[in-house]
């Protein structure tokens, strides 16, 4: 697996592109990207906090676990942290495997995970005020369906 | 111990980490100790629902243990991905 926490950019082409390419004997490379989606009236910036030691500890955990419960090839996660701008990539996940369905659940698992279980904080500044985005019920309650 | 604080936990009491000498058994009674520092570590602390806890980098509950932990961060419920 490759967990990278990272305040610089990333290009999900070149990302995906590498990542299929170092696979062997796999049928399947899913990815996901999350954007930073702008909001009505404009969103100035979005800050992402973290916490430095337990994020990669944690996304590495939960990664983990998606290789032990899918046949998996391989993980990929980027996550950013810092000053980001509406449309800015936030993050990736991609996964191979033999056959897409496993592709494609642990891509869903990983990524039901990351919202809530990876030490993250995403505060919104707009129109000249900032607030922290509220986690929201229904991510905590995704994790019970695995 | 280290204590650390994220997000609007970080922001309501000024600053980002506290280091303490604690004789907490538990996290909830390390709470305790900090609600009683100031106003603001009151009002950060207000609500545990509210709240999130990690011992040494793992997520955890207000009735873990503290002994032998090294630093326990204290943050809102995460938003990642």
């Amino acid at each position: 697996m490759e967990i990278r926490v990272q305040e610089d950019p990333f290009d999900l082409g070149t990302e995906a592109n590498a990542f299929a390419a170092r696979q062997t004997g796999m049928g399947a490379v899913v990815t996901f990207t999350g954007i930073v989606r702008d909001i009505e009236g404009g969103l100035d910036m979005m800050e992402i906090e973290h916490y430095p030691g337990m994020t990669e500890k944690a996304i590495a955990g939960i990664a983990g676990e998606a290789l032990d419960r899918w046949s998996l090839g391989d993980v990929l996660v980027i996550h950013r942290h810092g000053k980001l701008a509406a449309e800015d990539l936030i993050m990736m996940v991609a996964t191979s495997a033999p056959h897409r369905v496993d592709a494609f659940q642990a891509a869903e698992f990983l990524m039901d995970y990351l919202k809530s279980r990876a030490p993250f904080w995403k505060k919104e500044v707009a129109g000249g005020s900032e607030g922290w985005v509220a986690a929201k019920d229904e991510d905590e309650d995704a994790l019970s369906r695995w | 111990m280290d204590v650390l604080y994220f997000a609007w936990v970080r922001e309501r009491i000024g600053h980002p980490t506290d280091t303490v000498d604690s004789t907490a058994s538990t996290v909830r009674e390390l709470v305790e100790e900090l609600r009683g520092r100031e106003e603001r570590y009151a009002v950060a602390f207000a609500d545990l629902d509210a709240l999130r806890v990690a011992v040494d980098q793992e997520l955890t509950d207000f009735d873990a243990p503290l002994a032998g932990a090294r630093e326990v961060a204290f943050f809102p419920p995460m938003t990642g991905g």
